[in-house]
């Protein structure tokens, strides 16, 4: 694997390889002294383009728990609000000498075209394009349903015997709920979540379904109750609605769309007791999801947060090292073995 | 008097003969006649078309020089075999005022590799409001005939019911770019299987179509002459069947590359596939073929439109819509059509004989003895790869890189001067002090 770019290019073997990696790093992470040394002396480069405090942070924090050194590149204030280039950019950061660039960008394809051009040599990793994909978080997802599904805890260290590793996430039935027309997310959950077995379904207003979505490997439901009704989920995942989609016509109004779209507390409560309810954050709360709902404890939420360090890690280490998950290689140093 | 004799060439694809230029136009090739000709060019295995017109080319000039001028595009129109080329009126200032359209018509007499003809603008800066001076444009030196608000659309329904009214009193053409500009806000590539995977805002079949089906019924219903720029889907080519049949006055164009590429290519984010309008499916490469075929669709276009390295060397989103592809229409329209009963009559019907008709070039079009001398040498048994770093072109935008193709264009004669030799420029064709070709 030499980038990451789209989770459809990814084997079932090479998604379960990635999943079971990132369950070597949750182990560390449940260490006191998180930190391995696997990447020391590498440079991260965190190149975005659109503002998201909250994947950079978890790709920062995944970054410097494998030693590797990280340069935060932010459009803002950059050389890019000048009218730089992405190839003169992404050679500047080649020439600054990093290993790897995750780029997060607002155009779809911006990661493929650093990857594909010949401007640079180095692993490219998408943290989220335009509205075509955003691979890490389908990982981080498809790990936190992965415990779900075997009864482990959603995140944080497993206990001894829990049997994830290995597994992917046959016969379960997922629901993806809301804008997948703007969704990276909804994309590259489609492509992994099909990978690994589960049966998706879409929940969404017709205007906010991509033209030509028949053709997925996926069913259709425009009707949230409905499919709530005939279908029992293993886990419902609610989208964001971006709030400049509110007055284009995608739908008459907030209120209208949360009361046929929204995770509302009657829907809430028709959820079977093992539904796991998602979202990729951040939320907006009494819109497409009730309080009840996000507070619950069938909410993964926070537990999808924590699971994205561990999978980004997992993705660092694979783009890197190009190692499997490998206990022995991921043990930590601090640690003084035990005699 | 100066005459050249071309010797041997299959006229049209047909039997091989001779072709005599005397003073720039062809001549009767008589014994005597051709034995004194100054000189012979041996045209064996070649086959002679009339020189090709392009109805529709981006030469940039004025304001992006930097993308193309009149004098490169006329070597990169040589090249491909065009004697004519019809010049956009995007350019900076917007070719909309007699001034500009003279302009751009006198620096391509002066550059003598093509004749270029100036396409003016509908509207006033082609911002859709307020319609340009279209009868100072037609009566200037230019002579334009042919108005189009090309890369906008001319949406305003009661602004383009008047233009094509207003043209009628000089014969003029409103040629426009049919693309509701609401269905695509933002749009990047077509709407299909493909955009909704790549999370690329879709540009709808539909948003062309609506416009065509309006503009047709506009067109019937005041009379007037309307020519639908490169239309891209299977679904224009049905309204345009459907207006033909209805005897309205309506002409079709199609570019080479919606002749030959699909939306799949765009899944490489490549810059050099970003056209508009854009690349469709392999459904609508098949009705278009068919189209052109079947006499729906009566020219090629090229839609050459050179843009520097820098709009193109860069992610998808940001980058400029368009493809070079004079030089390469002519061979790439060979092998589009290679499955179709499409014979060299009808590559020089497409691409010369009705193009002139359309656009009232009587020089331009024909073979026949006592017309201007515009003609093109093609070899159709010369594979090779294109090569975009060779082309005259300042763009390096050509889709086509790569691509194996039959047909090489070997000479091209304007107005009797060999302007295009062994696929290499020559000598230009001598400036007039009055812009005439032929004293």
């Amino acid at each position: 694997m030499r980038h990451l770019l789209s989770t459809k290019d990814l084997s079932r073997a090479e998604a379960v390889e990635l999943l079971d990696i990132a369950e070597e790093m949750s182990a560390a992470q449940a260490r006191e002294i998180k930190k391995l040394p696997v990447l020391r002396g590498r440079t991260v480069v965190n190149l975005f383009y659109e503002d998201s405090t909250r994947t950079r942070m978890s790709f920062e924090a995944a970054a410097k728990r494998l030693s590797a050194d990280v340069i935060n590149f932010s459009a803002k204030g950059s050389s890019v609000s000048k009218g730089e280039s992405l190839q003169d950019t992404a050679q500047t950061l080649a020439a600054i000498g990093a290993d790897a660039v995750v780029i997060r960008h607002p155009g779809s394809g911006a990661p493929h075209r650093l990857a594909a051009s010949d401007w640079i040599d180095l692993p490219i990793l998408n943290a989220g394009d335009g509205t075509h994909e955003h691979p890490t978080q389908a990982l981080l997802d498809s790990f936190t349903l992965r415990r779900v599904l075997t009864g482990a805890p959603a995140s944080g260290p497993l206990s001894a015997g829990s049997g994830t590793r290995g597994t992917d996430l046959a016969g379960a039935r997922i629901a993806i709920v809301g804008d997948v027309l703007h969704s990276r997310v909804a994309r590259s959950n489609v492509h992994l979540l099909v990978t690994l077995g589960a049966r998706v379904t879409l929940i969404a207003p017709p205007t906010l379904l991509p033209w030509g979505v028949e053709s997925w490997p996926v069913e259709i439901y425009y009707d949230f109750d409905q499919a709530l009704a005939e279908r029992d989920f293993d886990a419902v995942m609610m989208l964001r609605v971006q709030l400049e989609r509110m007055h284009a016509a995608f739908f008459p109004n907030p209120r209208e769309y949360s009361r046929m779209w929204g995770l509302t507390p009657s829907r809430y409560a028709d959820l079977g007791e093992h539904t796991a309810i998602m979202h990729p954050g951040p939320m907006n709360r009494g819109f497409e999801i009730c309080a009840v709902a996000a507070d619950s404890p069938r909410a993964v939420v926070r537990d999808q947060v924590a699971n994205g360090v561990s999978v980004r890690m997992a993705a660092l280490y694979k783009l890197l090292t190009g190692r499997g998950p490998d206990p022995a290689a991921v043990v930590n140093p601090m640690e003084e073995p035990h005699a | 008097m100066s005459s050249t004799l071309i010797r041997g060439a299959s006229v049209l694809g047909g039997a091989a003969r001779d072709l005599l230029i005397v003073d720039g136009r062809l001549s009767e090739p008589t014994p005597e006649a051709s034995k004194s000709a100054d000189t012979v060019v041996e045209a064996a295995g070649l086959v002679a078309l009339p020189g090709l017109v392009d109805m529709h080319t981006h030469l940039r000039e004025p304001g992006k020089e930097d993308a193309e001028t009149v004098l490169t595009g006329s070597q990169s129109a040589a090249r491909g075999g065009y004697t004519a080329v019809h010049a956009m009126a995007n350019t900076q200032p917007v070719a909309d005022s007699a001034g500009v359209v003279e302009q751009v018509w006198r620096l391509g007499r002066s550059a003598g590799f093509t004749e270029v003809r100036p396409v003016g603008a509908v509207t006033l800066g082609q911002d859709g409001a307020q319609l340009a001076e279209l009868g100072a444009m037609a009566a200037s030196a230019a002579q334009v005939r042919m108005f189009s608000d090309d890369g906008k659309c001319v949406s305003d329904s009661q602004l383009m019911r008047r233009a094509l009214e207003y043209v009628k009193s000089f014969d003029g053409i409103i040629a426009q770019h049919s693309q509701d500009p609401r269905l695509t806000e933002d749009a990047q590539m077509n709407e299909g299987v493909v955009s909704a995977e790549l999370g690329l805002p879709g540009w709808p079949a539909v948003a062309e179509e609506a416009i065509i089906a309006r503009d047709v019924l506009l067109a019937e219903h005041v009379g007037s002459r309307l020519h639908v720029c490169h239309l891209s889907t299977a679904g224009s080519v049905d309204i345009v069947r459907w207006a033909k049949a209805r005897g309205v006055r309506v002409t079709a164009e199609v570019t080479p590359h919606h002749l030959m590429l699909t939306d799949e290519l765009v899944r490489s984010y490549d810059p050099v596939y970003k056209v508009n309008p854009p690349l469709r499916t392999q459904r609508d490469v098949d009705a278009v073929r068919a189209g052109l075929a079947d006499g729906t669709i009566d020219v090629i276009g090229t839609d050459h439109a050179p843009h520097p390295a820098e709009h193109k060397c860069s992610e998808w989103t940001a980058a400029a819509m368009g493809m070079v592809g004079m030089e390469t229409a002519l061979p790439i329209v060979v092998e589009a059509m290679a499955d179709y009963d499409f014979g060299w009559e009808d590559v020089a019907r497409v691409m010369s004989t009705r193009p002139a008709q359309i656009t009232g070039l009587t020089a331009h079009g024909s073979l026949a003895v006592g017309q201007p001398a515009n003609l093109v040498l093609v070899d159709p048994r010369a594979p090779h790869r294109i090569d975009p770093a060779g082309h005259a072109t300042l763009g390096r935008n050509n889709p086509f890189k790569g691509v194996e193709v039959s047909t090489r264009i070997v000479d091209t004669f304007l107005y009797g001067t060999r302007v295009v030799a062994d696929g290499q420029l020559a000598q230009p064709h001598p400036a007039a002090g009055d812009g005439a070709w032929i004293a």
